[in-house]
């Protein structure tokens, strides 16, 4: 069954139609890659599918409910959880703030304005834990401003995780992390897929890990759908190798 | 966990205990009266700072709801019986027309981005202040009256514990709400609202909470403000008093609750001491020239303001090699 389809999704910023007519149908708890050259339109698909950006045309499906039109909050409250490529945390918080709000809003503790924080045990191990998860424990006081690059991306990875969502989109996890520390997420990513009860959608551009990971892969260029397969018939495919396997995609720097 | 302790509430429990001490051991009353206009602006000041320091939202109307106070106050007193039971009633009136109206502006505005906020509160002050000048029946315009008011608040003794009272009550009440999960959230709000909002907060609530408090408390303090005059006129919806307000939280530390109450101090203990001079050299009269220079001086040199910038000495003496995270990263190709 698919979890999440899209109908000739389209948006255009001025004159540049950066996302052209997708239809997407993604299969309830699959993986689904999506990769293409920068700048073809991957992330404003995701701000699309997350709410961030309303589209120009077309719609989207999420377990066969439309949500075109509903806000970023009511999307990630009905399941539809990512974290950002550009990071988006919020800096003047400590890290465990951060990933504490995310464990707040799964809990649904909202609006209660008399206890102290503190005294929510089960949110602050909770959050603790997740930090834990991403190997970031030891820079929960500390401010996310001043965490590195590869370190606020790891702080993302923990708030989506805090969120427990059925979908989870990721942009670029990895990039800008240090080496020793990639294994490390894409051990996460692997356990929540073979854990097997979440529907993932990732862009990245290392190649041998979406090889590995995927049930499918999407290449999107110049904001369309280019191609759909699976990673043996895109690793394959001629369209795909001279668009962008032809030697893009490895001199891109996140 | 100990180590996030917050000394600031000991402060303030001990710095009271010396403030209600203090009035039996100098009876200056011109002392005491200064220190009570402190307090009740400290309030004022804490007000706007949830607005401003925790939630991000900027305001240049907030005298609005000062004035709201004063005048719920002011004529409620002179039109009934100057007894305690109308004083409570007239300050419960302004506080739940406050709400109404903050309410109000913040559904209007508080959609939109931020700006749209501080014109509305910016206009609608004026026109509360136009509405107070040409309302002469009811305010009697710039004019302004004097009014009676219960015997306990004419005695100074008792005007001055009740005011500190109420300003340690506002603090404490403000410190839970902001250390409550809530109140993460008016912080996250601040911090980013577009990622607020994709984490599953629907943020207009948390600004909307934060405007209506903000506007009550407010109102309390220009309620009070009046009783210590005893007179209430339109100065209360001017400008100046908002700018007092965003002068006192920024000098003493925006997004800190004891920052405000420092600001009110310097600001209040400055402007008598300013209209002192003023009495011998004519140029000190223009004590608003020299708050323009010391708010331009603050915003340069102390943009965290007195109470920032103390943490950040402190904190950087404390623990030096924090500030050094991980960046031996060697960063790969993406
Ligand atoms: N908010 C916006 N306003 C105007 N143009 C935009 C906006 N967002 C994206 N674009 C444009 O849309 C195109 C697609 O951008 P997008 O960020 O989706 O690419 P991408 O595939 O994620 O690339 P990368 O691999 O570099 O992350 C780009 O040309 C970009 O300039
Ligand atoms: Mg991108």
């Amino acid at each position: 069954m698919s979890i999440l389809k899209t109908q000739d999704l389209t948006i255009a910023f001025g004159g540049q139609v950066a996302v052209n007519s997708i239809n997407l149908s993604i299969e309830e708890k699959s993986f689904t890659s999506i990769i293409g050259p920068n700048g073809a339109g991957k992330t404003t698909l995701f701000n699309l599918l997350s709410g961030q950006l309303k589209p120009t045309k077309g719609s989207i499906l999420f377990k066969n409910e439309d949500i075109t039109r509903l806000p970023s909050t009511i999307r990630t409250r009905k399941g539809i959880g990512r974290s950002f490529q550009i990071t988006n945390v919020f800096p003047n918080l400590t890290v465990l703030e951060n990933v504490r709000l995310a464990v707040q809003s799964q809990a649904g503790v909202r609006y209660q304005m008399i206890k102290h924080f503190r005294s929510y045990k089960k949110m602050n191990e909770e959050a603790y834990y997740l930090l834990e998860q991403v190997m970031m424990a030891k820079q929960a006081d500390a401010l996310a401003s001043n965490l590195a690059h590869g370190e606020k991306r790891k702080l993302e990875i923990a708030m989506l995780l805090a969120l427990k969502t059925e979908l989870l989109l990721l942009d670029e996890p990895t990039a800008g992390m240090s080496l020793e520390e990639v294994p490390a997420i894409l051990k996460i990513i692997e356990d929540i897929k073979s854990s097997g009860n979440r529907t993932i959608l990732l862009i990245e551009h290392k190649m041998d890990m979406i090889m590995n990971l995927s049930d499918r892969i999407i290449v999107l260029f110049n904001g369309r759908l280019l191609e759909e397969g699976s990673p043996q018939e895109i690793m394959n495919n001629e369209t795909v190798q001279n668009a962008y396997l032809g030697g893009l995609y490895d001199d891109h720097t996140a | 966990m100990l180590k996030h302790f917050n000394k600031s509430p000991v402060w303030v429990l001990i710095s009271s205990a010396a403030l209600i001490l203090l009035p039996f051991v100098n009876d200056s009353r011109s002392l005491m009266i200064m220190i009570t206009q402190i307090f009740i602006l400290a309030i004022f000041a804490m007000s706007y700072d949830l607005l401003l320091g925790y939630t991000g939202i900027v305001s240049f109307g907030h005298a609005m709801f000062f004035g709201i106070g004063a005048y719920s106050t002011g004529v409620l007193l002179s039109r009934f019986e100057p007894t305690m039971l109308w004083l409570l009633v007239s300050i419960a009136v302004g506080m739940v027309v406050a709400a109404i109206v903050s309410y109000f502006v913040g559904l209007l505005t508080l959609r939109l981005s931020n700006h749209f906020y501080a014109m509305l509160t910016l206009a609608l002050a004026g026109l509360f202040l136009v509405v107070a000048e040409k309302w002469r029946s009811l305010t009697l315009g710039n004019d302004g009256f004097t009014f009676r008011v219960p015997d306990v608040m004419r005695d100074r003794l008792s005007f001055y514990l009740i005011c500190l009272i109420l300003m340690v009550a506002v603090f404490f009440f403000l410190m839970r709400l902001t250390n409550s999960p809530m109140g993460k959230v008016l912080l996250a709000v601040r911090e980013n609202e577009a990622r607020t909002q994709s984490l599953g907060f629907k943020t207009i609530h948390y600004k909307l909470i934060s405007s209506v408090v903000a506007g009550v408390i407010a109102s309390l303090s220009g309620s009070l403000y009046v009783l210590s005059l005893r007179f209430v006129n339109t100065s209360v919806f001017a400008l100046d008093v908002t700018l007092d307000a965003l002068l006192m939280t920024i000098l003493g530390g925006v997004g800190t609750l004891i920052g405000p109450i420092i600001g009110a101090a310097i600001i209040e203990v400055s402007h008598h001491w300013l209209s002192e001079l003023g009495k011998s050299y004519v140029i000190f009269e223009r004590w608003i020239i020299f708050f323009g220079i010391l708010y331009i001086l603050a915003v340069m040199f102390f943009p965290k303001g007195i109470v920032g910038t103390v943490k950040e000495i402190r904190w950087k003496k404390k623990r030096p090699s924090k500030v050094e995270t991980n960046n031996k990263n060697k960063r790969i190709a993406g």
